[in-house]
């Protein structure tokens, strides 16, 4: 179970609002380049997310660069999960290959700042404050694996492999 | 049941009868990165303990996106990336070597080969029938030390093109209308094929263009059949010996079909902040441009490189539109130096760079100021790509980007004689 705060985005959020390529030359230095984070969606959200938030967002998330960083600096900041009515296919898989985990949902009922409670062994997204549940789809099996490892790091010193 | 493009590779690459849903585990003919995502691979392949590369001749460093480096950062990274490659004996490609895919394209792909790269064009290669696809770090670095990834089998859409193109209108103009009609995210997760017998009057060089943006509509891939025009090519390279006849099967089952008359398309531009923001070149006429960018991985081949020479020779660029040309590889600036095009277009007061993608991504060499707009042959025009969230990119073919040039404002290339 995780618990925390919406900070809802728009559809479209690109890898270029999340660590612009501007920024490229921070790459190596992950602590500095993560206080850019979702900078040209957002120039305050990097200065009031709070651990454990979840980025609410709506059709096709993280979509451009293979740029793994644009998950990595979203972890970093501390956010425990990205919800969305879709993501692009490098993000969420980038994601996942993080720990990030990545739900698909229909986001429109939830605002920002909504207290959100996610049960990722039963899909279901408990919003309290407006007192409603909605339902998210089930990953595939090595997708899960890999977030249940923490990411494809851990998983691949674990396994030496891919275990489908 | 037949198979698709993307099963028929997909089953040859993981020894199975792979179908659409399907999760398989292919092997990877080729695996690479770039400047500003391999440090990142480099550091996920160490954290793995994965000592050996599975093929050195199979895995690739390219450092292009700031070739040669702005800035002391960067050339640390370089310095990272030289380092591993000097370890490990990986190929690499130096600054100046080229833009990534252009060098895939020109020589390490081959129709068939499963291509994962650590870059979203990647999917560059399907123009050579390549499954070729992009990832993140990590998962490239798991592909260099075991020579392997996952894959979901992706649902395919064909688009069934027919006819030829009318003066002035390219393959830029073809992808951005399919980008526009499907939108963005029209193909998340699944793969373009393209077929009908409009693929065999299309060259190499616009497959590649086409193959290129697959991406922007959330393409997995975008792979084309092989032809006549595919063997010419890899000739043409010195490798005639790569080329396989390779099509879907007749009877392979879609989950859409959309068909194309190349005849019908006209010159478009996509309109800030997104690729699926299409309209008319003509319909934006007095746009004023600052900046015309021809070049990148999608639109830096001598083709398109040639057309705009050739409507720019003899002439001057708008007094107040800046031209910048950065040919996609070293093979390609040759050839356009042999021809005269870079004479043309310095003499047309345009800026050369070197083989790179810096302006694109708004690393350097071409950053936009708050408040200018762009007219780029570039892939995407995202809020901030070219260095400022302030700045307007447009997206358009060579031919738009010269008429552009030459008027100072967005301009139907058919309005240049």
């Amino acid at each position: 179970m995780i618990r925390g705060r919406a900070s809802k985005f728009g559809d479209n959020i690109s890898t270029d609002h999340i660590t612009p390529g501007r920024l490229a030359h921070l790459r190596s230095n992950l602590p500095e380049l993560a206080k850019h984070v979702l900078e040209d969606a957002d120039p305050t959200f990097a200065s009031r997310v709070e651990k454990g938030d979840f980025i609410v967002a709506g059709s096709n998330f993280g979509l451009g660069s293979s740029r793994e960083h644009a998950p990595l600096v979203i972890k970093m900041a501390g956010v425990s999960a990205i919800l969305a009515k879709s993501v692009a296919r490098i993000f969420f898989r980038n994601a996942i290959n993080l720990g990030l985990p990545v739900l698909i949902c229909d986001t429109d009922n939830i605002d920002d700042g909504d207290e959100l409670e996610v049960d990722l062994a039963t899909g279901t997204v408990n919003n309290i404050t407006k007192a409603n549940q909605l339902t998210f789809g089930k990953l595939p099996e090595v997708m899960l694996r890999i977030l249940d490892e923490g990411g494809l790091v851990p998983y691949i010193q674990k396994y030496g492999d891919f275990k489908l | 049941m037949g198979k698709t493009l993307a099963e028929k590779i997909l089953s040859q690459k993981s020894g199975s009868d792979a179908r659409s849903g399907d999760i398989i585990i292919a092997r990877v003919d080729l695996a690479f990165a770039q400047d500003t995502t391999g440090p990142l691979t480099v550091r996920q392949f160490q954290a793995c303990n994965l000592k050996r590369l599975a093929d050195p001749k199979k895995t690739a460093l390219f450092l292009d996106h700031a070739a040669p480096s702005p800035n002391r950062q960067i050339s640390n990274d370089h310095r990272l990336l030289r380092q591993f490659a000097g370890e490990t004996g990986c190929l690499i490609y130096d600054v100046g070597g080229g833009i990534c895919h252009q060098i895939v394209a020109e020589t390490l792909a081959k129709p068939g080969d499963v291509i994962v790269g650590a870059d979203s064009h990647t999917v560059t290669a399907g123009g050579l029938g390549a499954f070729a696809t992009g990832m993140g770090s990590s998962d490239v670095a798991i592909a260099f030390g075991l020579g392997k990834t996952w894959f979901r089998v992706p649902e395919s859409i064909k688009i069934v093109l027919s006819g030829k193109f009318s003066r002035g209108v390219g393959a830029k103009d073809l992808i951005l209308y399919l980008i526009g009609n499907i939108g963005a995210d029209g193909a998340t997760y699944k793969a373009l094929e393209f077929g009908g017998d409009g693929v065999k009057n299309l060259t190499m060089s616009q497959r590649f263009t086409i193959a290129n943006m697959a991406v922007e509509a959330g393409a997995k891939v975008g792979l084309f059949p092989t032809d006549s025009t595919t063997h010419d090519y890899l000739k043409s390279q010195g490798r005639g010996d790569h080329y396989q006849p390779l099509s879907a099967d007749d009877d392979a089952s879609y989950e859409r079909t959309i068909n194309i008359d190349l005849a019908t398309v006209e010159p478009l531009v996509a309109k800030p902040h997104n690729v699926d923001n299409i309209a008319p070149a003509r319909e934006l006429k007095g746009t004023k441009i600052q900046q015309v960018f021809i070049g990148t991985c999608t639109n830096g081949r001598l083709e398109d490189i040639a057309i705009v020479a050739d409507m720019l020779k003899g002439k001057r660029r708008h007094p107040e539109t800046r031209l910048i040309v950065a040919p996609a590889s070293p093979q390609v600036l040759l050839a356009a130096i042999r021809a005269g095009y870079i004479y043309s277009l310095v003499e047309a007061e345009a800026i050369i760079l070197p083989p790179g993608c810096g302006a694109c991504l708004g690393l350097h060499q071409g950053v936009l100021a708050d408040g200018e707009s762009c007219l780029s042959t570039a892939n995407r025009n995202f809020k901030g790509r070219m260095g400022s969230p302030e700045a307007f990119i447009y997206l358009g073919s060579p031919a738009t980007a010269a008429a552009t040039a030459l008027a100072g404002e967005i301009t139907d290339p058919r309005e240049v004689a």
